[in-house]
């Protein structure tokens, strides 16, 4: 979709704002947030391209004015809501409705660390050959999904070279939605700063971005 | 299950229902999963210890050192990151699939997410405010040397820039250039001088004061 999320490129935002000496988190509020998404038990439908969807559509007013560990708090909620395991009043109340039964699978303390070592792959065997080499000028697609897509908009329409291979990956695009991975090369393309910001941007930089076959068409 | 397309006409109402202050929503809902058995507050805990004290830069930092005095853990490194940090051991959320890029006199490797925040949370740990803040994320693809400029590096024009936009699951860490002056250093002191920034490209590492003079 073409959100608020997509900010390659946009001016207004401001300097960029290093804090010295940060701290991990700002408030024990993010820390407890971040111990959530972690600990707490997910609807099986919300993998992780259906969670950054789910973020991608926090009204643009609230994604702008929300700090981070809030989009969190706000998506979560999102989620409870659309699986319906949680409600509305629920939410606003802290309480469990009556007649609710207690499940007994959440994750233990003892079980986190094993859990932030578990690798969740992503690579998956595709049985079509790349339709891309290495060193190829491609043409980033110029497409306006409405739904969750990894293409970021400064790209669509711009010619890169193709410079790394990466075998096939699940596709977000897909698999946000609830309809399978459909998995697809996966390739790094390099595109000049000239082609993506015109005669004014420096002549020798570039821009690397990962791109699904299905985001480029040979140029 | 979640209702599926047209999905972008329910999700935002849900998402402006919430009350104001982010410290009572977070409260009110960890009480609420916790009543419901969704979550066991000391799992809260024990994530929150492990991002707070275990998982940090060091591990990305320890990598580094590693590579400036083997070379052939570089090599590993550079050719299948994945599989030589996987032996290492530091895989896991967030650090799935890894691309090391190697900083040199000629060229600059800077790692953004334009997208979300996408950062090697298995090597660096939790990604610092600015790097998720709009700023950073709008205006390093377009103008990277002035943002770079703004963390205080100044990149002459014969430094080729390239900025590496995270929009896939490959996450990745900078190599950046091993300091002049630091030959007698072991890999554990070269390892206390690398920080977060020059691993995500905002920052080179310093050599320490005393090798400077």
């Amino acid at each position: 979709m073409n959100g608020v999320h997509d900010m390659g490129g946009m001016h207004g935002h401001g300097p960029v704002a290093p804090e010295k000496g940060e701290p991990v988190f700002h408030a024990r509020w993010e820390a407890r947030m971040l111990g959530i998404r972690r600990g707490a038990t997910f609807p099986s439908e919300v993998n992780i391209d259906r969670w950054r969807h789910i973020r991608e559509l926090i009204p643009p007013h609230l994604y702008l004015s929300r700090s981070y560990y809030d989009h969190w708090y706000m998506s979560y909620v999102a989620a409870l809501l659309q699986s319906g395991w949680a409600t509305a009043e629920e939410i606003k109340s802290g309480h469990a409705g009556s007649g609710t039964a207690k499940r007994n699978d959440a994750m233990r303390p003892d079980q986190a660390w094993e859990s932030q070592k578990t690798r969740g792959v992503f690579t998956r065997a595709v049985e079509t050959p790349p339709l891309f080499a290495m060193g190829q000028r491609v043409r980033a697609r110029n497409i306006n999904p409405s739904g969750h897509t990894r293409l970021p908009r400064y790209v669509r329409g711009r010619v890169g070279i193709v410079g790394r291979h990466h075998g096939g990956h699940v596709l977000p695009d897909s698999n946000a939605h609830g309809k399978g991975e459909a998995p697809e090369h996966l390739y790094t393309v390099a595109f000049s700063m000239q082609e993506l910001w015109g005669a004014e941007a420096s002549p020798h930089d570039e821009i690397c971005a990962d791109l699904w076959e299905s985001y480029l068409e040979p140029a | 299950m979640l209702k599926d397309h047209p999905h972008h006409h329910d999700h935002p109402r849900a998402h402006s229902e919430v009350p104001s202050d982010p410290a009572l929503r977070t409260k009110t809902l960890e009480s609420l999963l916790t009543e419901k058995g969704l979550v066991d507050p000391a799992a809260i805990d024990a994530w929150v210890d492990a991002y707070e004290k275990k998982i940090g830069p060091r591990r990305g930092a320890a990598i580094v050192a590693r590579a400036w005095v083997d070379p052939a853990f570089k090599a590993r490194l550079l050719s299948d990151a994945t599989g030589t940090i996987e032996t290492v051991g530091f895989l896991g959320r967030e650090a799935q699939h890894v691309v090391v890029l190697e900083n040199t006199p000629a060229i600059h490797n800077l790692v953004v997410c334009t997208l979300c925040s996408c950062y090697p949370w298995g090597l660096l740990g939790l990604p610092p405010r600015w790097y998720k803040a709009a700023p950073y994320r709008a205006r390093s693809v377009m103008d990277p040397r002035r943002v770079l400029a703004e963390f205080g590096l100044a990149l002459g024009e014969e430094v080729e820039v390239r900025v590496w936009d995270s929009t896939a699951e490959i996450r990745y860490l900078v190599l950046p250039e091993r300091p002049a002056g630091t030959d007698g250093l072991s890999e554990a002191e070269l390892a206390a001088l690398v920080t977060r920034d020059a691993m995500i490209g905002v920052a080179k590492v310093e050599a320490p004061k005393e090798a400077k003079a």
